[in-house]
């Protein structure tokens, strides 16, 4: 029988802080599972060796805050027939898009002794505001199991299971008695999306938001409840000011409580 | 009607595990209620009590007096005839196709049922069961786990002699003391020397385990006792519902204002439904492994309030948290009544109460009352 060629996956790096390609790492008793099934071509956290492209499957992480970088992700994406981002940088920006919300000037000067020499963008984007992705991870950072789950569909010509629905799906589902209604707030999970299998929550500590805002997220709706129970607006600002700020109904949420 | 102490619980509780059955009932944990197994009365939450109201759920210390002094537990029953997420079937690829391979193989795919003991169901809850057993024991289709598991139910009902912030059982009919449907039932009395339970069997299989018990016969006044907190607590609810033509007036009315303004509420986080104990939907997933050999098909609980719900060719039909609200809410009050001839809300007050914005479904019906446009038959 004819060998079939393994598809080619290549990890790459933008601004970021690992954690997310090192889910990859971490999923230690599939990981001998997924190298039968492709030939990791690119993949600098695990190993120097470079195939060349293209490539069948992408990783993407990190955001893009240079114009170097800005320049590099339409190289990826051309030679990428699948385009996958991974984590809250490369989707919405990271926590490093919590400049985006002052001048970022007034942050290179105070952390760099000639800021003259930095070639920074003045915002922390997504790569989907650079070139067309074609599936997004959420997380900060991401389930492991959600990402073989991806790889998996991709290797088997499916839609991967990640559902857009809240994290309190999972809380009910495993039976969590809601910290948010038995202790108070605050609790992200109704407007952020699963995928973190209700981490915090089992933990009996409110939802950080960690993978984003959910399908149809309302913010304002829990914003209003939450401030007639009492928090502020400061509070409500820093709430959805985390490592999804700038995911579009985080922000505006952040920023209508600016003051 | 009979009477047995306080400290018969114990041996009622060993009446069951001497049979088999893995005794589930409630229990003090992480700040509320929960129905888990316990193994005897002390496991109960002996003067712990809760207050309810919308988006808000507290434990305070209660009647020292009682076991069952509490009003309701987040956690329905359903979940151990439903489970959240069950493994239906493995299968393996081969030449011409695919062959199953745990029909008889692996012991956990799908679990087996177990000998069950429910102790402390409410009587809304009990109800919540029979609309269940309409939906996964039709004639048509019935779900093999679930009635294999419903086989194997020993269901101890108790009473309620006191109402929550959110319940609205009186108004559904379904509360607060059981009519049928149980092997069991109890009523807690609280008196000044301590608490002592009325007792009496729905069943065969619990006149059997009732036999077994010491206890005497209840005297007249504390039956009467029992019916005056009945009526009590069924004029103490804090919710209540109108149901009169309910089903017409929601049906009639999809594009009532009233929708519009709940939806800018609703957070459509599907909290409510997956506390609801009559709630039955799921999705199936079917999961391959890396070589894309073996796969499993799994059910997953889920909800009218996701956009996969009604994910058809092209996307959602029900794409606006207005569409989604309205069919939650016309789902329980109205079609359900077409689909299975009763309501399809037992007003256990669940949903209220574990709303993160307290979404409050009788005030919701009850403002599409208001202003509806359905012509009523005259009386
Ligand atoms: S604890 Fe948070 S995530 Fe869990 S059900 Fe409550 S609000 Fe939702
Ligand atoms: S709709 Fe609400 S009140 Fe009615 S049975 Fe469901 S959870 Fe209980
Ligand atoms: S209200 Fe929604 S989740 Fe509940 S049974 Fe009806 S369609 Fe299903
Ligand atoms: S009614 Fe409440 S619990 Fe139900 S989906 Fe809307 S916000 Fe969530």
């Amino acid at each position: 029988m004819k060998q079939k060629r393994k598809p080619k996956l290549a990890v790459w790096k933008f601004a970021s802080c690992d954690g997310c390609q090192l889910s990859l790492l971490d999923c230690e008793d599939q990981l001998l599972d997924v190298t039968a099934e492709v030939d990791i071509a690119n993949f600098p956290e695990a190993s120097r060796a470079v195939a060349k492209g293209p490539y069948d499957l992408s990783l993407v992480e990190g955001s893009i805050t240079t114009p170097h970088d800005a320049e590099r992700i339409h190289q990826v994406r051309r030679s990428s027939k699948f385009l996958v981002t991974i984590g809250a940088c490369a989707t919405a920006g990271g926590i490093q898009a919590l400049r985006n919300f002052k001048d970022v000037k007034s942050f290179t000067s105070l952390v760099y002794a000639s800021p003259s020499y930095l070639e920074v963008l003045a915002k922390s984007t997504p790569i989907a505001d650079h070139v067309f992705v074609d599936f997004q991870l959420r997380g900060c950072p991401i389930n492991k199991l959600q990402l073989l789950e991806v790889v998996n569909a991709f290797l088997n010509g499916r839609k991967p299971n990640i559902p857009g629905y809240s994290v309190c799906m999972e809380c009910k589902r495993k039976g969590i008695i809601c910290g948010l209604v038995s202790h108070g707030p605050p609790c992200l999970g109704p407007v952020t999306q699963a995928g973190c299998d209700a981490l915090c929550p089992s933990y009996h500590r409110g939802c950080f938001g960690c993978y984003g805002p959910k399908e149809t997220p309302n913010t304002a709706s829990i914003s209003e409840w939450w401030m007639k129970q009492g928090m502020s607006d400061g509070e409500l600002l820093r709430l959805f000011r985390g490592f999804n700020a700038y995911a579009e109904a985080f922000r505006k949420e952040s920023e209508a409580h600016e003051e | 009607m009979d009477r047995i102490e306080h400290s018969v619980i114990d041996s009622l509780l060993q009446a069951l595990q001497s049979r088999g059955y893995v005794t589930i009932g409630p229990t003090a944990r992480n700040g509320a209620i929960v129905c888990d197994e316990i193994h005897s009365a002390s496991d109960l939450p002996i003067g712990i009590t809760d207050e309810q109201s919308p988006a808000t759920y507290r434990l305070k210390s209660g009647n020292n007096h009682l076991s069952f002094g509490y009003v309701l537990s987040p956690v329905s029953w359903k979940r151990f005839l439903v489970p959240p997420v069950l493994t239906l079937f493995k299968a393996v690829k081969t030449s011409d196709g695919f062959r199953i391979t745990n029909e008889t193989s692996a012991p956990d795919t799908p679990p087996q049922p177990r000998k069950l003991a429910f102790i402390g169901v409410r009587p809304c809850d009990l109800q919540a069961l029979t609309l269940l057993d309409k939906v996964f024991l039709g004639d048509r289709y019935t779900d093999p786990y679930y009635k294999a598991q419903r086989e194997q139910l020993f269901l101890i009902v108790v009473n309620c002699t006191k109402a929550g912030g959110t319940c609205f059982c009186g108004s559904m009919g379904t509360g607060p003391t059981a009519k049928a449907g149980y092997d069991i039932a109890l009523t807690e009395m609280d008196r000044k020397e301590g608490a002592f339970f009325l007792i009496d069997s729905g069943s065969e299989k619990g006149a059997e385990v009732m036999r077994e018990l010491d206890r005497r016969k209840a005297a007249p006044e504390e039956i009467l006792a029992a019916d005056e907190a009945s009526v009590r607590t069924r004029a103490s609810m804090g919710r209540t519902l109108e149901t009169d033509h309910l089903k017409e007036i929601l049906a009639d009315n999809p594009e009532h204002p009233r929708w519009d303004v709940v939806a800018g509420r609703c957070l459509t986080c599907a909290n409510c439904t997956m506390v609801c104990p009559t709630c039955f939907c799921s999705t199936v997933e079917d999961v391959t492994d890396l070589t894309g050999k073996n796969v499993e098909r799994v059910r997953k609980w889920d909800s009218c309030f996701t956009m996969d719900f009604s994910y058809i060719h092209g996307g959602s039909v029900r794409a606006t948290p207005k569409s989604r609200y309205r069919q939650w809410v016309t789902h329980k009050l109205s079609s359900w009544v077409d689909q299975y001839g009763d309501f399809g809300c037992v007003g256990c007050g669940r949903c209220i109460t574990w709303c993160p914005v307290g979404i409050d479904i009788t005030e919701e019906a009850c403002a599409i009352r208001e202003n509806h446009q359905t012509v009523l038959p005259h009386p």
